[in-house]
């Protein structure tokens, strides 16, 4: 199966119907969008309106409950929500990056942060250790984290550091798509603005795909190429990022935009 | 003492519920197998599931050796011993040709088994991924598909750490080429004793109810670094007593000023090759 070339055609990811309702409350409803490769999709919206459900169902983290998100990987044109478990699974752990908000989910905090960036290397069979070692020096070089810091523990980082540690985990194994929930939220406005700086660097020198979901609309127009803006679990308005935050269409996006404080 | 055990103390239905779930783990070698732990009249921790073990292994012409830190006489052994014999009249012996089964904490004896024997560990925790992913269901996920590589991360941290492999006990190792096992707490030096080994193993967990074991003739290989190969410890001295370089050596501390020596951890091998040397 490996070594296929995927099919340049079709987008890296489809996202069809997707529905996801926890009882009878809805978490989001029938989202579609597709994205292409090396494009950075922002989805915006006020806290509850589905966001982050959107991302979790995309990753895999939870079932949905109708819909499909079909992936452009090395295996076909695979849709994550029937596919078997193993291949789910390979395919988190190796294609699909997924930076959460608060990185004691997404970092191992009693491992360095050697092991934190080596961690998915190892997962994917390397087993030599100075290989694994260089590779996270040079991943720590990247997102700014002083190299003599490889054997600290994550907990004595802070808080930015810790969320680009995370991103530098996942990035590691040249992911074909990285997911990104609220990277900045609970930052303060320096440390966000040098983590957007690490992020749009990579972005621009990977070309990465990234669908990025985030409440903050200064962050979602630094990073992203489009934006999706969810109200109450639907897509309400979609396009391109200055002109939805110039020239907003809908009531919703209008109100989200005059709500921005102005210093 | 007017009460009358069963044989072996445990029922024979319990019996054949823990030789049931042993015939399962000697066909999945490396794989926990649940069984019904019962209480033991000892605590947890002292090994509850290493009796369980050998009272359902056990039969009237058995003999049975009990080791603890590579000695026949310390205390968990000696009152093991003493529970089979009170309970099951069967012989016990020190001497480890003689053995049929051997229950043991720490170490593999030094004299070779052979295909008659049974080993029987005492497991304190059974889940070699409990360290990486302390969630159950995830272990069980990750043994299920193979997912073995974060268990790398745990060398990775020690090589980072102390520049080399530090793990001396409990040395996960891969077994059949499948399944990632704990063997006990026996010390790293003795892992390679259980590859392709002749005789029977079998590990028992008794607070977390788990019974694994390694078949006869099964490949066990400890898990390492291309470029930090599993290496052995060595020691520069010799047992003080019987002269062996080949053993597991115990340091012990004779005094107040520090003097020291070193002794074979299985005393019953030391003594032999002694008794040997005299004659």
């Amino acid at each position: 199966m490996t070594g296929n070339v995927p099919d340049k055609s079709l987008p890296l990811l489809k996202v069809q119907n997707l529905s996801k309702f926890y009882g009878k409350n809805m978490g989001c409803h029938d989202i579609n969008f597709e994205l292409a490769e090396g494009e950075v999709i922002g989805v915006v919206g006020e806290s509850g309106s589905g966001k982050s459900t959107l991302l979790k169902c995309i990753a895999g983290k939870i079932n949905t409950t109708n819909g499909s998100v079909f992936f452009n990987s090395l295996y076909g044109f695979v849709d994550l929500c029937q596919c078997d478990e193993l291949l789910l699974r390979q395919l988190t752990r190796t294609q699909i990056g997924y930076v959460t908000q608060n990185s004691v989910d997404g970092l191992r905090m009693n491992i360095s942060a050697g092991g934190n960036i080596g961690e998915r290397l190892m997962a994917n069979g390397m087993r030599n250790y100075s290989q694994i070692r260089k590779i996270a020096l040079e991943w720590l070089e990247k997102v700014e984290i002083e190299t003599n810091r490889i054997d600290d523990l994550p907990t004595t980082f802070s808080g930015g550091m810790q969320q680009r540690l995370q991103i530098a985990a996942n990035l590691v194994t040249d992911p074909k798509i990285i997911l990104m929930d609220e990277p900045t939220s609970g930052l303060d406005v320096s440390v966000q603005a040098r983590l957007i700086d690490v992020l749009r660097k990579l972005v621009s020198r990977l070309r990465l795909s990234m669908i990025l979901v985030t409440h903050d609309l200064a962050v979602a127009r630094m990073l992203s190429h489009r934006l999706y803006v969810m109200k109450e679990g639907k897509i309400v308005e979609s396009g391109l990022s200055d002109q939805i935050l110039d020239d907003p269409r809908e009531p919703y996006t209008q109100l989200l935009v005059s709500s921005v404080l102005k210093p | 003492m007017s009460l009358q055990y069963n044989f072996a103390y445990l029922d024979e239905q319990s019996k054949k519920m823990i030789r049931r779930s042993i015939l399962k783990a000697m066909a999945i070698p490396g794989f926990q197998v649940p069984f019904g732990g019962r209480e033991m009249p000892l605590p947890y921790g002292w090994g509850t599931g290493g009796i369980q073990l050998t009272a359902s292994l056990l039969g009237k012409e058995d003999c049975l050796k009990v080791i603890d830190q590579g000695s026949d006489d310390t205390t968990n052994a000696v009152s093991i011993k003493d529970f089979f014999k009170k309970t099951a009249r069967i012989e016990i012996t020190e001497n480890t040709e003689d053995a049929t089964i051997i229950q043991t904490r720490h170490r593999i004896p030094e004299t070779p088994l052979t295909p008659q024997q049974i080993m029987v560990y005492q497991v304190p925790i059974p889940e070699p991924l409990q360290f990486i992913e302390p969630k159950r269901q995830e272990n069980a996920k990750m043994h299920a598909f193979s997912e073995y590589g974060t268990m790398y991360v745990k060398l990775y941290e020690d090589i980072a750490r102390h520049e080399r492999i530090a793990m001396a006990f409990d040395y996960p190792v891969h077994v059949n080429g499948r399944y990632i096992m704990s063997p006990s707490p026996i010390p790293k030096f003795d892992n390679p004793k259980l590859h392709q080994s002749c005789a029977m193993h079998i590990f028992g967990a008794g607070r977390e109810k788990r019974i694994y074991a390694v078949p006869p003739y099964t490949d066990v290989v400890s898990l390492d670094f291309e470029d930090y190969p599993f290496e052995l410890e060595e020691w520069d001295e010799s047992c003080a007593i019987c002269g062996s370089d080949q053993t597991f050596l115990d340091e012990i501390i004779t005094d107040d000023e520090g003097t020291r020596m070193f002794v074979c951890s299985d005393t019953e091998f030391c003594s032999r090759v002694r008794q040997k040397g005299k004659r």
